[in-house]
């Protein structure tokens, strides 16, 4: 079967089989290598992207259900090669590692900041329990969101500028 | 050769800064390729038939419905193995494929190779692979009565007969915890045209698998080119061959480019797991607690098949005391051939084990002398002059022990009361826990582990600096696998050569020398150190070339005069040096595990706070805090988030991973059912760096990226102790432990 929907803005279309996923067909059919496959279970959160406005686990939603729908990975967040705040305060504060969670993190954490501008750091790590992150410990993801909260609030597109050279407390 | 940070302060993004990954923007953007985002032109795929059951004898594979169905191009089995058909670091005792037995649950028995993924799965499933089964050995006492012993590991010394006052015996288990990076293995082989093959494979030391791969494929170590990187991370997991010789095999049978990706199930069963152990100890002190001597027998669980399980007991053994002085010890380790899933390296290395069983031995002495636990720990605090426990090695460089007790216990505990928001109670969203049923418990616990290789091991890397007209290029094969090594390679480059465009090049095998590998702590110092040198060498020619006095991003100067940019000074051919760097020898132990056997030391020392629900016998950790020795912080945010992590994977182990194990069978291959710590799980970490420079190390950084993981997991189940008065010797701790009847108590 034939599966059209817009991708990131523009129109798509794939020949599909019947027993694949929306993540499989933006990966394989598509060639959105972005959203990850780290459990195919709905568990991880690696492959979480925006369908119709709502945040899903895209290994979940079968192809044939994305027909006509609006989907947003996360290469399409950055506008004109200027990083979205999200990317960019994940690079400013260290909140990447192996990266393998982390396109489903931004995903994720720029449709929470959408949704409640206002969340508090539990509200965040709440929010973002669905997302599994092995490297981190997450403590500089929630320190991310919290300078990505602050650069949108600022609406100067740029987050707080904490990551070079910014040293913590070292006692010697 | 040494730098030190006064010497470059000024060059952009050295030593000493908190500056970005350099792959970090293509990590964000979604545009970094994986490993299972490699494509090639004309590739197929392939799958793994499996035999789920944990030991049985192979009576037939049959791959005829396989190989008619349209699509399928290939089924391999071990006959069809090219060359060695065992592959393992340090013995070769693991057949490529299973060999008239299966040993373990979900050893590969044969391989696919189909035009698209799905028809190699199903082709996998088509082939009928006949199996009688046999009683899986999986008790360690009874491994070890059979003699199954891949290794033992004696330490005996000081005095048999010397006794203490106080006298503390336990026993203790760990359970088995999944690495589980979130990359599943992943892997691409692209055969070259003239029976040589390229291989992308998650790997953390590239030139071991082309030892190995090589020997199995039948080519020579010039026709296999092994690719580093691209990993999604690995904390142990991809120190042995998963699929690389599959894919290799694939590839050059059908003279056709073959991708793999394993799912998650496969993932648990496809790499190494961190050893599950039992332990007994008994611990003697004085009665003003200075330990006298310590007895331990340590047996772990191998799995089948050796790996790097030889390296691993030993760790056991040798930090089975912790970073504590004593003159009396004797330790037995064991490393036993059982048919559970196959052990190896996770993040610790053996260490951990051993840290769980005497830090809460310590506990139980503090307990039984009255005396506060920190202050015990002090009083035995191992330090520069003393001798390491075990194997007698006198401890030279900086080792400050005393000062990580010190520091974590002056951290600021935090509020006392549990926060009314119920995600910040241990029954979270679920409503479960009233507040005033909180119980708050707090622990302690210290660890000490080696860096880099052993036990006389020559422990090289091997690094190639470039200095063009546009910048420098540091070339290495030591393999970035999330942790941020290409960020301190980047950063000392720049210190080193005092010029800020710096581009780490990894190399394949067939470009540059063996980097050693990522684990044991060891890049920062050991690819560090040859970058180190590399870019020193590099800038002195610089300088040299025109009787210059400074080298930067302009070019070399005299004063303050510009003699030549640096594409001027380059004009002829770039200026390059490479460096093999080898640390300082070591010993082999002798018969009773003595001599100078490890390079140096890394020790941390946590503190854990948790809130425990003692009706539903759950937990959350509220606080963990941590004194971790770093020599120098190259790049403090990266620090941290080494930190941060290794710590929510020993919290992981303390109070929730477990590979659940019946009959070898594992029974939670899935995160649905394998529980990593989440975002709600991980405590807020308050962590304070100390900082006594490593007499060799670059510009006097130590490997660390191991310790936060060991101690957190005692000092978890220490607070929780506290907090509930249970023994609770085994981790992790589960909610049964802490709500059925105890059984020395009567109920509760
Ligand atoms: S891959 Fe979809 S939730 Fe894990
Ligand atoms: S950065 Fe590796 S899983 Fe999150």
């Amino acid at each position: 079967m034939i599966v059209t929907m817009e991708v990131n803005g523009e129109p798509r279309s794939a020949e599909v089989a019947g027993w694949e996923s929306l993540l499989w067909v933006l990966r394989e059919r598509l060639g959105l290598l972005g959203a990850k496959d780290a459990c195919l279970q709905g568990e991880c959160g690696s492959c979480s992207v925006l369908v119709d406005g709502d945040l899903v686990c895209a290994c979940l939603v079968m192809a044939a259900d994305a027909e006509g729908a609006q989907v947003t990975t996360v290469e399409g967040l950055a506008s004109s090669g200027d990083l979205h705040p999200v990317q960019r305060s994940f690079v400013d504060q260290g909140a990447v590692q192996c990266g393998y969670c982390t396109p489903g993190l931004i995903v994720a954490t720029a449709h929470l900041l959408e949704q409640d501008p206002d969340a508090s750091d539990t509200d965040v790590r709440e929010a973002l329990a669905g997302n599994l992150c092995r490297c981190t410990g997450y403590g500089a993801l929630v320190r991310a969101v919290a300078a990505a909260r602050t650069a949108t609030a600022t609406d100067d597109g740029s987050a707080a500028p904490v990551g070079d050279g910014a040293d913590r407390e070292v006692r010697s | 050769m040494s730098g030190t940070l006064a010497d470059r302060a000024t060059v952009h993004g050295g030593v000493g800064t908190s500056v970005p990954r350099p792959d970090a923007t293509a990590k964000v953007t979604g545009s970094f390729e994986f490993l299972g985002d490699m494509h090639a032109d004309g590739m197929l795929w392939g799958a793994t038939r499996r035999a789920w059951v944990a030991h049985a004898r192979i009576l037939r594979i049959d791959a005829t419905a396989a190989l008619a169905m349209p699509g399928v191009h290939a089924v391999l089995t071990q006959d069809d193995v090219p060359g060695h058909r065992y592959q393992g670091q340090a013995v070769t005792d693991q057949p490529v494929l299973a060999e008239g037995r299966v040993r373990y649950w979900g050893e590969p028995v044969a391989i696919v190779a189909a035009d698209d993924a799905e028809t190699a799965r199903l082709a996998a499933e088509a082939i009928v692979v006949d199996l009688e089964e046999l009683d899986p050995l999986v008790d360690l006492e009874a491994a070890l009565e059979h003699g199954e012993i891949f290794r033992h590991v004696p330490v005996r010394r000081g005095n048999p007969d010397l006794h203490g006052e106080v006298v503390i015996e336990g026993t203790y288990v760990t359970s088995s915890q999944d690495p589980a990076p979130l990359g599943t293995e992943a892997g691409l082989a692209i055969p070259d045209g003239t029976g040589g093959v390229d291989l992308w494979g998650p790997t953390q030391w590239v030139h071991i698998d082309l030892e190995q791969l090589a020997a199995c494929l039948a080519l020579t170590p010039a026709q296999v080119r092994v690719q580093p990187c691209r990993l999604g991370g690995a904390f142990g997991s991809r120190e042995d061959l998963s699929l690389q010789t599959h894919i290799g095999m694939l590839a050059l049978r059908l003279d056709r480019p073959v991708k793999m990706v394993y799912d998650r199930t496969e993932s648990f069963v496809g790499h190494v797991k961190r050893h599950g152990s039992l332990m007994h100890y008994r611990h003697e002190a004085d009665r003003h607690g200075r330990l006298v001597r310590v007895d331990a027998r340590i047996l772990l669980d191998g799995g089948p098949y050796q790996l790097t399980s030889n390296a691993v007991i030993a760790n056991s053994t040798y930090f089975a005391v912790g970073p504590y002085r004593c003159d009396n010890v004797t330790v037995d380790g064991y490393a036993l051939r059982t048919n559970n899933p196959p052990s190896g390296a996770m993040r610790g290395f053996g260490s951990n084990q051993p840290c769980f069983a005497a830090e809460s031995q310590m506990d139980r002495l503090a307990d039984a002398l009255g005396l506060d636990p920190i202050e015990l720990r002090l009083r035995n605090a191992l330090q520069p002059g003393d001798q390491l426990p075990t194997t007698g090695q006198l401890i030279e460089a900086p080792l400050p022990t005393d000062e990580v007790i010190r520091s974590v216990a002056s951290i600021p505990l935090p509020d006392d009361e549990p926060n009314e928001d119920p995600r910040h109670l241990p029954g979270g969203t679920g409503l479960t826990t009233p507040r005033d049923r909180v119980v708050r418990g707090i622990g302690y616990a210290v660890g000490i582990k080696n860096l880099e290789f052993s036990e006389g091991f020559d422990d090289n890397a091997e690094a190639r600096v470039v200095l063009h007209g546009d910048g420098a290029v540091v070339h290495t094969a030591a393999v970035e696998v999330g942790q941020g090594m290409v960020t301190v390679l980047t950063q000392i480059a720049r210190s080193a050569l005092g010029i800020s465009k710096v581009h780490v090049a990894f190399d394949h095998t067939g470009q540059i020398g063996s980097a050693g590998s990522t684990s044991a702590s060891r890049q920062t110092q050991m690819a560090g150190n040859a970058v180190l040198q590399a870019a020193t060498a590099v800038r002195e020619r610089a300088l040299a070339q025109l009787g210059g006095d400074d080298l930067d991003d302009d070019g070399v100067w005299r004063g303050d005069t510009l003699l030549a940019s640096l594409a001027e000074l380059t004009a002829e051919g770039p200026i390059e040096q490479h460096v093999d760097y080898h640390h300082r020898a070591t010993d082999q132990p002798d018969a009773d595990g003595q001599g100078d056997l490890h390079v140096d030391f890394c020790v941390a020392a946590h503190r854990a706070v948790v809130d425990v629900d003692p009706d539903l016998g759950l937990v959350r950790v509220v606080q963990i805090a941590i004194g971790q020795d770093v020599g120098r912080a190259m790049n403090p945010q990266q620090l941290l988030g080494q930190i941060e992590g290794g710590i929510a994977q020993g919290l992981g182990h303390a109070v929730m991973e477990e590979v659940v194990l019946d009959h070898g069978v594992i029974r939670n291959p899935s995160f649905t059912d394998y529980l990593l710590p989440t975002c709600l799980d991980a405590p807020h970490v308050e962590a304070v760096l100390i900082e006594q420079p490593s007499t060799w190390g670059p510009f006097g950084a130590k490997g660390m990226a191991e310790l936060p993981t060991m101690s957190a997991t005692p000092a978890v189940v220490a607070a929780i102790r506290a907090a509930t008065g249970r023994p609770l010797t085994r981790v992790p701790v589960r909610p049964e432990d802490l709500v059925a009847p105890a059984l020395t108590g009567g109920t509760r």
